[in-house]
């Protein structure tokens, strides 16, 4: 995935064919120029026959190349799809609601009169969720790759990876039930006014969720730091800990920041956690324990009530779902620019 | 310039050492705290749901009353849907994985669809699921059926497949095809022969692990049928259509306890089919892998 090329094979294969070309060509011309030998020309026959079947496979190969090429352009033609849908429908929104209502406005009334449609409430309630979320998987999720990368025995890696990706591999609304129907009871005991729907236990769970992605990016990138910079420290009196956290987390550092960033687009693009325990009330707050609506909450909500296709409030889903996409691209782009850019050589 | 003495090269040895075995500590119950996240998940799940694991719940349709609810229709759903998903996701995925690895150039485009895919892996399900509503459902007039939902699906899985399967395609060693080469072969043969058949098993844990991914989407299925009562199997791609994790949803977000208690049984289920997913990606890994070993 942060590979920047592709392998180069040892030899070109396309100059290999090239040599071989050249190699077969000059064979032939010599041969010509020998008539007399005549049992290189019953050999010369079948090499024809060859060359026939050669052009046909060559053809087949190429309609292949063709097909290949195609299913390559499957991605790009639908990040396109992507923009264009979206923009389409939002262009309609947009000449309704001028720029700067919708991304000033503290109000987000889409559907009650008076309406008002100021998109910083979803947005407010998504940073929020995502904030609480990475507030707990940042520090636990390093402390785990740390500990994976530099303290564990094999043996106990090859039981905890597993488990982290089982972990990574639970469905999304699986984490909404258990948001709802057991961390907000627990919650509730320690803020007796708290809602069931709010922000803090949906938070916290996404901050599990996320766990796993923190935890197995961040050990990646520790396990690519050479082991010489470990035995340099260890030979200059450092303990352990001091060498991972003064010399093998900055040395990762790039690819520990990716994951931080990485784990926050997620937080942004999560839906089903946030619809089911977050609530549906767009509120801009910086209280964890009120009822807030997400950006991808708002879209399931509206989604779900059929609204009817063309009028305002279905546009308001792909003006809102366009800042969501605009969003996660720009924390994907600046986490992969991060490890490229500052990615250390060794 | 400090002068070390001898006996005392560093005297606060002692407190370094027990800060570090702190700091273990500190690491060991980070690790708890998520292995714990998972355990209590499991636990509540099991504890709530089982009671209510029966044959009614997979052999009868959506019911008002919960003693009488359900899940024919989402399963049976979420099998067309796994089945129309990697229909049209294997053979596109690894395409342009063959693609990529074996025949690209190393030019603009090429740099660009590498960028392009990786950044469609963080594209969030629900954008998917506005593309499918959009692209499929209205534009293409296929309504809100199970070709709609196999096909947003398909695009949402395609950075998986793709991904897993360079890496696969990358693992086969260069002396296979040199020698495949040297025997005479063309590109074409050297991927259909050697590459992709030492690829296979790599290629078959990523296509399941993707199929077990697009299983678990509830957001862009959502966004494709909305929620519906469905009381009858689906019995062609273009039929309307529910599946598990959208029958979840609708449980949970229900007052009523039982209803709730249903979703556990339901997210039983949901979780049982992965896990035998999942397993029987490791087992053909483990099988393929012994093969091509002998």
């Amino acid at each position: 995935m942060r590979r920047g090329g592709i392998v180069a094979p040892l030899i070109s294969f396309k100059e290999l064919g090239k040599a071989h070309k050249a190699f077969i060509m000059k064979r032939t011309t010599a041969e010509t120029g020998e008539p007399t030998i005549s049992s290189k020309a019953e050999t010369r026959a079948p090499t024809r026959v060859k060359d026939k079947r050669r052009r046909r496979r060559d053809l087949e190969g190429n309609a292949v190349r063709y097909l290949f090429f195609l299913c390559a352009l499957v991605s790009i033609v639908t990040t396109v799809g992507i923009v264009v849908s979206l923009l389409s429908q939002a262009v309609g929104f947009f000449q309704e609601v001028p720029f700067w209502e919708f991304f000033f406005g503290t109000r987000w009334t889409p559907i009650l009169k008076p309406n008002s449609y100021g998109v910083l409430p979803l947005v407010g309630g998504t940073l929020l969720v995502a904030g609480l979320a990475l507030a707990v998987a940042i520090p636990v999720g390093l402390a785990i790759a740390i500990f994976l990368a530099e303290y564990a025995p094999d043996k106990m890696r090859r039981v905890i990876k597993p488990a982290l990706e089982v972990l990574a591999g639970i469905p999304t609304v699986v984490y909404g039930y258990f948001a709802l129907t057991w961390v907000s009871p627990q919650l509730q005991n320690i803020f007796p006014n708290m809602l069931i729907f709010n922000a803090l236990s949906a938070g916290v769970v996404m901050g599990i969720m996320v766990i796993p992605m923190v935890s197995s990016l961040s050990e990646d990138a520790m396990l690519a730091v050479p082991r010489s910079l470990r035995e340099g420290a260890y030979a200059l009196g450092a303990t352990k800990l001091e060498v991972s956290l003064k010399v093998v987390v900055p040395a990762a550092l790039s690819g520990i920041v990716a994951a931080f960033i990485l784990a926050l687009s997620r937080a942004i693009g999560e839906t089903m956690l946030v619809t089911i325990a977050a609530g549906a009330t767009p509120n801009l707050t910086w209280n964890p324990t009120e009822s807030i609506q997400a950006m991808t909450a708002y879209i399931v909500q509206l989604a779900l009530g059929e609204a009817p296709h063309g009028s305002i409030e279905y546009q308001t889903i792909f003006a809102v779902a366009i800042l969501l996409f605009a969003l996660t691209l720009t924390a994907n782009m600046v986490g992969h620019w991060f490890v490229r850019r500052w990615q250390e050589k060794y | 310039m400090q002068r070390i003495t001898g006996g005392s090269f560093d005297p606060r040895l002692a407190f370094r050492k027990s800060v570090g075995t702190g700091f273990v500590g500190l690491f060991l119950l980070a690790l708890c705290i998520g292995l714990a996240g998972l355990i209590i998940l499991i636990i509540q799940v099991l504890i709530e749901g089982i009671p209510w694991l029966s044959w009614t719940l997979l052999s009868s349709y959506q019911s008002r009353f919960p003693e009488q609810a359900g899940l024919l229709a989402p399963v049976i759903g979420s099998l067309w849907l796994m089945a129309l998903t990697a229909a049209f996701t294997v053979p596109v995925g690894v395409g342009a994985a063959v693609y990529l690895e074996e025949y690209a150039p190393k030019n603009r485009l090429t740099q660009i669809i590498e960028i392009n895919i990786s950044n469609l892996a963080g594209v969030p399900s629900i954008v998917y699921g506005l593309l499918g509503l959009a692209v499929f459902v209205q534009w293409m007039a296929m309504g809100r059926s199970l070709l709609a939902g196999g096909l947003t699906l398909s695009l949402l899985v395609l950075p998986i497949v793709i991904l897993t399967s360079r890496e696969a395609i990358r693992a086969v060693p260069q002396s296979y095809r040199q020698g495949a080469y040297a025997l005479g072969s063309t590109q074409w043969e050297v991927t259909k022969k050697i590459v992709l058949p030492a690829a296979f098993p790599g290629i078959l844990t990523g296509v399941i692990l993707a199929m077990s991914r697009a299983v678990g989407e509830a957001a862009p299925i959502l966004a494709i049928t909305a929620l519906v009562y469905v009381t009858f199997v689906p019995s062609n791609p273009l039929d309307r259509f529910t599946i598990l994790p959208l029958q979840i949803f609708d449980w949970v977000g229900r007052p009523q306890e039982d209803f709730q208690a249903l979703a556990a049984a339901g997210i039983i289920i949901l979780l049982g089919l992965l896990l035998s997913m999942n397993a029987l990606a490791i087992f053909l890994r483990n099988k393929y892998q012994k093969r091509s070993e002998e």
